[in-house]
């Protein structure tokens, strides 16, 4: 469902983050992306949302190619995928059960379909008490959580994990994997870039390793690889 | 778009008004001084306007008819100046009235003159646009049976380009201080969004379409607009009631000008207030957001 072939990313200033890139990531997968600060990990994930567009080659999501898509389809490509961030990216002036909303009301969804999906999945992450509450109210696990509910209300078929336990404590940290583990085993693909080694150890998924703008380890139960 | 969409961002807009506190504040106060001082300033102006046209009005052309001219051709004459293009009303004084108005104006001792009146029968005269009074007064004068037209020569003209360069001056400061609101009011509303340039990112990576974003926003610089227009449109209309109240009797007496009537210009100042702020309003986010848009 998700191909890169032969993507390569220069940045303006010089900086070459990607240096063709081939991945084939079937449907229903759970895949870690690991390597150095710096070393094109961010970009290979942000190329996936159309948060950066490549400078050559093609990024294929379900048959749609982000390397053409046109800038006022991006929306639409948006809503098919939850992104889940390391700060929270929650709009800090609604509260946990607008935040959540707010995803299903970009897509023009009807009060009682958002109502019912927005509390389906708050108590998924267990936050129905909390609903009410804005973010500042909250830790940043459960942050993390109106966020990780927020990018699956939509049912997305993918959600995209820019180091979500990076700001956590380890065992916030488990609860969020668990959470994540769940969206998994219904079927959703998980692509979660990640520093976390005994996650990844633990919790045993396909690893991929960017080094150098370069793939340069990919294995399904993989280890880390890196010195913590 | 969704009809439900649309009360979605009405509702969006009004919560973000109340929950955003210090920068509503900040953005309306703004708004509301500087419409508060385009609201008095355009009040004065339009009345000084008001009276400049009184003033404007109140020249006429007068028009000497020759001593010698029997009825006939004073009947005659009148038909031809009220033909005559620029004119706008034409009044005969015989000059019985002249000589009355002279002993009411200087005394009773003119009554002697009543034997043998050496006045001129007159006709006053008004030109449709004061400003060609000169032009018309010239055409009068071609006629036949006029002993002499007079409009206050040199006189009207200093009134004139002393009166036409108070309303340039007005127009222009009018413009400046419009100017000057626009660009005031739309950096404050810049501030409050650029504190939520956030905000608006997140928005897009969660599938907001840029209009998604950005009809709140225009609506809550609505909202801002005409928050800050309720103070000012009742402060000038308080304000203006109570100059009018003071002043209009006391200028009714002189006859020489008035005020603009309290009824329906304290509406037109009114609805150009709520205009503005509404206006500029819109503008300011839209600019700003537009801005921001482009992630």
């Amino acid at each position: 469902m998700i191909e890169m072939i032969n993507v390569y990313k220069k940045y303006p200033n010089g900086i070459v983050a990607a240096n063709g890139i081939d991945i084939k990531i079937k449907q229903g997968e759970f895949v870690y992306v690991v390597g150095p600060s710096g070393a094109g990990k961010s970009t290979f994930i942000k190329m996936m949302y159309r948060e950066e567009r490549p400078t050559s080659g093609d990024i294929l999501i379900n048959g749609v190619n982000l390397a053409t898509l046109k800038n006022n389809k991006v929306p639409l490509l948006r809503r098919q995928i939850g992104v889940v961030f390391q700060d929270f990216k929650l709009l800090p002036r609604l509260n946990v059960y607008e935040n959540v909303a707010f995803a299903l009301e970009v897509i023009e969804e009807t009060p009682k379909v958002i109502r019912k999906k927005v509390m389906d999945v708050l108590e998924l992450v267990g936050l129905k008490n909390k609903a009410r509450m804005f973010p500042t109210e909250l830790s940043g696990g459960e942050q993390q959580r109106v966020s990780i509910a927020r990018s699956i209300v939509n049912t997305p078929m993918l959600v995209i994990a820019d180091e979500p336990t990076g700001n956590l404590d380890p065992e916030t940290s488990w609860e969020i994997m668990n959470i994540f583990e769940e969206i998994n085993a219904r079927g959703t693909t998980i692509i979660m870039a990640t520093h976390n080694r005994e996650i990844v150890n633990t919790i045993r998924h396909r690893v991929i390793a960017v080094e150098g703008g370069l793939i340069t380890r990919d294995e399904y139960g993989g280890e880390y690889g890196y010195e913590g | 778009m969704k009809g439900r969409t649309i009360g979605r961002h009405f509702r969006e807009s009004i919560k973000s008004i109340s929950r955003n506190g210090w920068m509503t504040f900040a953005s309306v106060s703004a708004v509301t001084v500087t419409l508060l001082l385009v609201g008095v300033f355009v009040m004065i102006m339009m009345n000084l306007n008001k009276v400049a046209d009184d003033l404007e009005k109140d020249v006429e052309i007068k028009v000497y008819v020759e001593l010698t001219a029997d009825e006939a051709s004073i009947t005659k004459l009148e038909q031809e100046i009220k033909e005559t293009t620029g004119i706008a009303e034409v009044k005969y004084s015989p000059k019985g009235d002249e000589l009355n108005k002279l002993v009411v104006d200087f005394g009773d001792d003119l009554r002697l003159f009543e034997q043998q009146n050496p006045l001129h029968n007159v006709f006053y005269a008004k030109a449709i646009n004061p400003q060609e009074t000169e032009a018309v007064a010239k055409k009068l004068d071609r006629l036949d049976n006029t002993f002499e037209v007079k409009y206050g020569e040199g006189k009207i003209e200093k009134l004139f380009s002393f009166l036409n360069t108070g309303r340039n001056v007005g127009l222009v400061l009018i413009l400046a201080l419009l100017f000057t609101a626009m660009f005031l009011i739309s950096n404050t509303i810049r501030i409050t969004i650029v504190a939520r340039r956030r905000d608006i990112e997140i928005m897009k990576l969660v599938g907001a379409t840029n209009w998604f974003i950005r009809i709140p926003f225009i609506l809550e610089g609505m909202w801002l607009g005409i928050l800050g227009a309720i103070v000012p449109m009742t402060l000038v209309t308080v304000l203006y009631y109570n100059v009018y109240k003071l002043l209009a009797p006391r200028l009714e007496q002189g006859k020489l000008f008035e005020l603009l009537d309290f009824s329906p210009f304290i509406y037109q100042v009114n609805g150009l207030i709520l205009l503005m702020g509404v206006l500029i309003g819109v503008w300011g986010s839209f600019m700003s957001v537009r801005k921001f848009l482009r992630v």
